[in-house]
């Protein structure tokens, strides 16, 4: 390999594919065969950026040559700007050489999209299969699926790949048509659909047939860019909702557009990147997959934006505070995990370690509850508690006077907008 | 108050917990160290490690905790975290007097200190995964240094040796002064004894001619994730404290 070239080549493609947020390498399921190189479960951040994101895979595009004019992308066909293709030979060598030195747990492979879909396809699923059938490689692999391709190659993916991924990029098609007149929703269901069917097919076979292949063991996931259209975060996590329930995806991703180019459509170069609010709807997200809580429960018409100054458990929490307080000691865990402070390993350790005795605030400080917002919502075996009859918005100016968010100095740049 | 001395050993604390109950001891200190004549304690005891003894403990403590309990602790006392004898100590106490089995009593302070210790261990454990960096040596070998905070390598041998099975490495720990070796085969412990100095020379001196192109192109790549937009240097840190930055190749 010439050094200067492929150094030029990296520097380009990993560039241009930096927007896309996803980095998760976990959810596989992949063993090491054969005493082949790698294998691929819980998903490792090897490094993280300066920015503070994961850095698990080598992400880069095949290409960043395109047919295509989508307004908020930097390789867009009428960008002025260096491009760049590495060869499937050179992509397979970099995955291999930065996986054996333990940079990574696998490649993210995206691509600009030449002459077609399914010439552009062909080429990320070559890549895929020659790490897998003449590497013996079991790392991770996500290819991002080229809207358009053919179910054949679709198929193909699916076997060589953990995870496969169509972007939404904006949240609805009317913001879809203003910023990237090329694209479709519709178009980029059609593979989803095909995906989806295609690894419910593959994991009843598994379960018939031990031998039967393992298709896109980590499922499919999907982003959205925020900031760039005017959607409301009702509108983002109703659409996140419904690909979550109709896809079956794994994982939404939340991008806050990051202004790249000058273009009459999108906010102006100079405007901050929207991270408060990418972080609330990450934390939104994170309530509807993993703390029980309805979409409608946390944004809905009277409440068409998440909070920025306080997360959207708390916010929950102080619109509803007729429901509490509640009394760790008898309540019952989907309770519990609703109230501020209290994550999901220190409910059920609550729920264990109450089978013993009955738990005082000593205790719960230290099962890691965050006694400072817990305080307002609970009881325990203890005399004091939170006697006031305070009003939700007492509570919050209380907890906002005690806490120090990581993203909250980016708040106040980030409210002049609005 | 009697003052228990031991080795150090995993066994030489379960001999100290049969000593415990063969003596009837109430308020007891366990203290890690040589045996010295006339030390400033009181009363002391030297804890002779016994391997039956230690096994009888060890037998009575799989009866009334899991499996992974067991291993739990195992991992808890390996990390070699100073000053927390006297919690493993009261843990295992605390197990053997109690008739059910009491790993989830997080209401208990013995049970809730092993469960942070676990805790800390686990996650350094999962650093070690993610930062250990390999550098491919001319023999074809890779090589990784690392200076954990816990007594971690023994722990880190079942993920290296399943992901990384089609070739040699050794991860070394600098601090503690031994490393562990894969051969495709099977992994032991080993020692090196380089001097202080010349060490990390040496290696480079034995890096693959390709070795110095992958890591510029890994440092390339890391510089051209970033997004200055987005820089907050806060969460960076937090993410990967400075003392782990030594030996990360896109660090250097
Ligand atoms: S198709 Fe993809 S690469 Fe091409 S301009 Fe649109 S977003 Fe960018």
């Amino acid at each position: 390999m010439d050094a200067d070239r492929i150094t030029e080549k990296l520097n380009i493609l990993a560039d241009a594919a930096k927007y896309d947020v996803s980095c998760s390498s976990s959810g596989s399921k992949r063993k090491n065969e054969n005493k082949g190189l790698g294998n691929a479960s819980n998903g490792i951040c090897h490094s993280y950026t300066e920015d503070g994101r994961c850095v698990s895979l080598l992400k880069i595009l095949l290409t960043n040559h395109c047919i295509f004019d989508c307004a908020y992308c930097v390789s867009r066909k009428s960008n002025d700007i260096k491009r760049a293709a590495f060869t499937v030979q050179e992509v397979v060598d970099l995955t291999i050489n930065f996986y054996r030195r333990n940079y990574i747990e696998g490649l993210f492979l995206s691509s600009g999209i030449f002459k077609d879909a399914d010439f552009t396809m062909e080429r990320l699923v070559r890549v895929a299969k020659k790490l897998r059938l003449e590497h013996n490689f079991h790392g991770y692999i996500h290819l991002k699926s080229i809207p358009g391709a053919s179910d054949e190659l679709m198929n193909e993916a699916g076997l060589y790949a953990d995870r496969l991924s169509v972007n939404l990029e904006m949240p609805t098609e009317a913001g879809l048509k203003l910023l990237a007149p090329d694209k479709s929703h519709q178009e980029m269901i059609k593979p989803m659909g095909y995906l989806k069917n295609a690894i419910i097919k593959h994991t009843e076979e598994k379960k018939l047939f031990k031998k039967a292949p393992i298709f896109a063991p980590a499922g499919q996931s999907t982003q959205v860019i925020i900031g760039a259209t005017p959607e409301n975060d009702n509108q983002i996590l109703h659409s996140a909702n419904y690909f979550y329930k109709n896809f079956k995806l794994k994982r939404v991703y939340y991008s806050g557009y990051v202004p790249v180019l000058e273009d009459s459509r999108l906010p102006a170069l100079n405007t901050s990147v929207p991270m408060v609010r990418e972080n609330r709807l990450y934390q939104a997200d994170w309530l509807m997959r993993n703390y029980g809580f309805h979409v409608s429960e946390i944004v809905n018409n009277h409440q068409p934006h998440l909070d920025l100054d306080i997360d959207p458990k708390l916010s929950w929490a102080i619109r509803n505070m007729q429901e509490f307080p509640i009394d760790v000691n008898r309540a019952d865990l989907k309770i519990i995990l609703r109230v501020p402070g209290i994550g999901v390993l220190s409910a059920q350790k609550i729920v264990s370690a109450r089978k013993f005795g009955k738990l005082n605030w000593e205790h719960l400080k230290r099962m890691g509850v965050s006694v400072n917002r817990a305080k307002y919502f609970i009881t325990c075996q203890s005399k004091e508690f939170e006697r006031r009859d305070l009003t939700g918005n007492a509570i919050k100016q209380f907890i906002l006077a005690t806490s120090h968010s990581k993203y909250i100095k980016n708040v106040h740049t980030q409210l002049n907008l609005f | 108050m009697t003052t228990l001395i031991y080795d150090g050993t995993f066994e030489g604390l379960l001999t100290a917990v049969f000593d415990v109950y063969a003596h009837k001891l109430d308020v007891v200190k366990l203290h890690q160290g040589e045996w010295l004549e006339g030390a400033l304690f009181d009363e002391k005891m030297q804890v002779i490690t016994d391997e039956t003894r230690a096994g009888r403990v060890l037998k009575a403590l799989k009866l009334k905790l899991s499996t992974l309990g067991v291993q739990r602790l195992y991992a808890a006392h390996l990390a070699e975290i100073p000053g927390e004898d006297n919690n493993l100590l009261g843990f295992i106490r605390y197990a053997i007097d109690t008739d059910e089995n009491i790993e989830e009593d997080y209401g208990n302070r013995y049970v809730m200190r092993v469960s942070e210790m676990v805790r800390m261990v686990r996650r350094e454990k999962h650093r070690m995964e993610a930062f250990i960096r390999f550098q491919k040596l001319r023999d074809g070998s890779f090589y990784a240094a690392i200076e954990p905070d816990f007594n971690v390598l023994p722990l880190l041998i079942k993920h290296f040796r399943s992901r990384y099975a089609d070739m040699k490495w050794m991860i070394y720990d600098l601090r503690r002064k031994y490393g562990i070796y894969y051969d495709l085969h099977d992994t032991q412990f080993i020692t090196l004894d380089f001097a202080e100095n010349s060490r990390q020379a040496d290696i480079v001196a034995a890096y693959t001619e390709d070795e110095g192109m992958y890591q510029n192109l890994w440092k390339n790549y890391f510089k051209s994730v970033n997004i200055t937009s987005r820089k907050n240097t806060k969460l960076h840190v937090r993410h990967i404290p400075k003392r782990y930055w030594k030996h990360l190749t896109e660090k250097i």
